[in-house]
């Protein structure tokens, strides 16, 4: 099949290419990018994207799939089509699955469920630890054969910083990353930010330094062995300034943060909503105000969904009893629009933190859009209302704080290896 | 005046109005119970539910008390005794009960926000009776209640709030109801007891009980919520009975009519000694006794209206 896409807006970031241009695709590989790429006669598909945007398919470095184990939360079938829907082409899916993806074996069930159900490419995440338990290391070589791009007990810290340091200097024979969860355990006994909104609420509070000092531990360790960590979900300012100041002497250092960590506070969660309750918690405007500013001087490389949907019942309870996490495969990209609006990044710079950055942290050949190389692109229009509704949700996770409000910016078509995978109802019929 | 809310969830969303709307309601409900026949008809066949996930001896009394003497039915639901053990949820629980069509619920729950779920769920009216840390309004009331008939008006006072604040609804709902009027408030304790970013909410913190009871017109006490993990905040209950339990020399700094309140239960020799608590400036049983009219108000005004 043959792909041409005529004259959209062609921002690929990798590449310092902002220029309205045509992308031809000839079968799974991106074949030219050019100025009027005349229409061959035959079998060529053409797609007009004038007004819009192409870019490279979107690449979310954290994930929950839920598969094997909790599949009425979602499966890779469900959760790569929610990714298609909002512009990601690339997935890499966490470890807290059931049974733990901490052996070859559950990690080749993965990658082999993803290759005849998935809708988009996804790469797991192995545990550090067996059973995420913290005691011993999970085989990380087996795991590595079997497919595996980096690995992390996500949903909480190696608590044993002897365990980390062995962990991450064994990685470095096969140049993965650890994707860091932070968070120490004896400090954040709560449910929300500890701060103005948890004094009014009476819930239990989760200090930001809970987050900040396993960051700075686990970059310190990082440092000690070099190898590569990556600070996942980072959401207070002194994690930004710890990373800042640590990244000045040490280079392997990457990190993410959330679309909710930049546009909601802790007062969002007054409310009870459980659908605010996520870990690490929302934070201060302080906070937010400080993650904006380190995405801005480039403190922060990736903006990642920690998409974790759940089932109606698991948030339908109160609220220190919720399960946390957002739904956000399919609001991550328009959310983060926002910050092109307001001035916070260019273009080029958001698509920067959704493409090649995490390509670059993953050691994938994706998120660009140079010619030879895999045809993984979207077509977006950033300028689209739409209403957050979850009744049209592809995830089985309905649960976001974000329903019903309007966002600006919308995912329009979605190609991964050279095929058309997701096409919004209203775009180019 | 006009009351239009469905529920009393917390003091936060009343107003000044609103507040004192419920204490002069409840002016003339205490009268109510001073007649030798303390029964007014004004809730007849109203159906009242407590739903108390929580031990409570003073509130669920209290609340039954008020309505019986307004003539309502009550149904008292006690953790123990409901479907919570059997693992039905607090949302199943409260689609049932609301099957069963009463008119009011009061829940005390261990959880902050539960209250405010049920309210979503359910079309009867829902009393918060205490939800975690979060907020417990009708005791708030009553102890407003108690201190303008004590000192005449709530404009003007002093209020030296002492103890564990950080875990107390009690202390978060008179601090809401207490910022709508003309007050100095005093928050006293040890750091680990006093939540972080408390003095935003527009009080003192005074670390020095000595200093904090200073020209008090009122002292409030609370006690350490056990329940909630109280006790590791402090290195032992003898400690902080020297440090932080009021005794009768620090009522020699405070106002010549200060009065003392408790919300109880009483921790008699921690945080309070018996010369304070039975001496002439307590109004702990005053509080017990004014608790019955400010609920029979809050239940006047959420389910009477529409007599």
């Amino acid at each position: 099949m043959k792909i041409l896409i005529k004259n959209g807006r062609v921002i690929d970031p990798a590449n310092n290419i902002d220029a309205v241009l045509d992308v031809y695709i000839n079968g799974a590989l991106i074949e030219k990018i050019d100025r009027d790429i005349p229409e061959k006669k035959g079998d060529v598909h053409v797609i007009d994207a004038s007004g819009a945007i192409v870019a490279p398919g979107l690449i979310d470095v954290h994930a929950h799939l839920r598969e094997p184990g909790y599949e009425w939360k979602e499966t890779i079938k469900t959760g790569t089509m929610a990714a298609v829907k909002g512009g990601f082409t690339t997935l890499v899916c966490m470890a807290n699955t059931s049974p733990v993806n901490d052996n070859g074996s559950v990690t080749e069930a993965i990658v082999e469920k993803a290759r005849s159900e998935g809708v988009c490419r996804v790469f797991p995440c192995g545990s550090i630890t067996k059973g995420l338990k913290g005691e011993e290391l999970s085989e990380i070589g087996e795991m590595f054969k079997a497919g595996i791009v980096a690995i992390s007990d996500d949903g909480k810290s190696v608590k044993n910083a002897g365990l980390l340091r062995m962990a991450m200097e064994y990685v470095t024979i096969f140049h993965i990353p650890v994707i860091s969860h932070c968070e120490d355990e004896d400090l954040s006994k709560g449910f929300v930010n500890e701060g103005r909104a948890s004094l009014l609420s009476g819930l239990e509070g989760i200090p930001s330094i809970a987050e900040e000092i396993i960051a700075q531990r686990d970059m310190t360790i990082a440092r000690y062995v070099n190898s590569h960590v990556h600070l996942t979900h980072i959401s207070t300012r002194g994690s930004v300034d710890a990373i800042n100041q640590e990244k000045r002497r040490y280079k392997q250092i990457s990190c993410d943060t959330c679309p909710h960590y930049f546009t909601l506070t802790d007062e969002a969660t007054l409310t009870f909503d459980t659908n605010t309750k996520v870990n690490p918690p929302l934070r201060s405007k302080e906070d937010v105000d400080a993650i904006k500013r380190g995405l801005k001087n480039g403190t922060i490389d990736i903006i990642a969904t920690d998409h974790a949907p759940h089932d109606l019942t698991s948030k339908d309870v109160e609220y220190n009893l919720a399960s946390s996490g957002i739904s956000g495969l399919e609001t991550a990209f328009s959310l983060s629009l926002a910050l092109v609006r307001e001035g916070v990044l260019s273009m080029k710079e958001l698509l920067e933190k959704f493409t090649i950055n995490p390509a670059r942290m993953l050691k994938l050949p994706f998120g660009t859009l140079t010619p030879g190389k895999p045809a993984d692109l979207i077509i977006f229009n950033p300028d689209t209302p739409w209403v957050v509704d979850t009744k049209e949700f592809a995830s089985k996770g309905k649960n976001t704080p974000f329903q019903g409000m309007e966002l600006t910016g919308k995912n329009l078509l979605t190609i991964v290896d050279g095929k058309i995978v997701y096409r919004d109802k209203g775009f180019g019929r | 005046m006009n009351w239009d809310k469905k529920d009393l969830l917390g003091i936060k969303g009343l107003s000044r109005e609103d507040i004192i709307l419920i204490l002069d309601t409840a002016e003339s409900f205490k009268e109510v119970s001073q007649r030798e026949i303390k029964k007014v008809p004004t809730l007849r066949g109203k159906t009242i539910i407590t739903l108390f996930y929580e031990p409570s001896t003073r509130t669920r009394t209290s609340f039954e008390i008020a309505a019986k003497r307004m003539s309502a039915d009550t149904i008292n639901i006690s953790a123990s005794t409901s479907s919570y053990v059997k693992g039905e949820t607090l949302k199943d629980t409260a689609k049932n009960l609301e099957s069963m069509m009463p008119d009011v619920i009061i829940i005390r729950h261990s959880m902050p926000g539960a209250p405010h779920m049920l309210a979503r769920i359910m079309d009867a009216s829902v009393i918060n009776g205490g939800d975690g840390a979060h907020e417990h309004p009708t005791q708030a009331l009553l102890d407003l209640f108690t201190m303008r008939e004590k000192k005449g008006k709530i404009d003007g006072l002093n209020i030296t709030i002492i103890g564990d604040i950080a875990h107390s609804r009690v202390a978060r709902s008179n601090i809401f109801a207490l910022k709508h009027f003309e007050t100095k408030i005093t928050c006293s304790g040890p750091p680990t007891m006093l939540p972080p970013y408390l003095e935003d909410l527009g009080v003192k913190v005074e670390y020095n009980i000595e200093k904090a009871v200073k020209n008090a017109d009122v002292i409030m006490m609370l006690r350490i919520q056990k329940e909630r993990g109280g006790i590791s905040y402090i290195p032992s209950i003898k400690e902080y009975s020297t440090l932080y339990g009021l005794k009768a020399s620090h009522l020699e700094k405070a106002k010549k009519d200060v009065i003392i309140m408790h919300p109880g239960p009483m921790n008699r020799g921690v945080e309070i000694t018996d010369e304070v608590a039975d001496g002439p400036c307590s109004v702990i049983l005053d509080q017990v006794e004014n608790g019955v009219a400010v609920r029979m108000a809050t239940l006047f005004l959420l389910a009477g209206g529409d007599g």
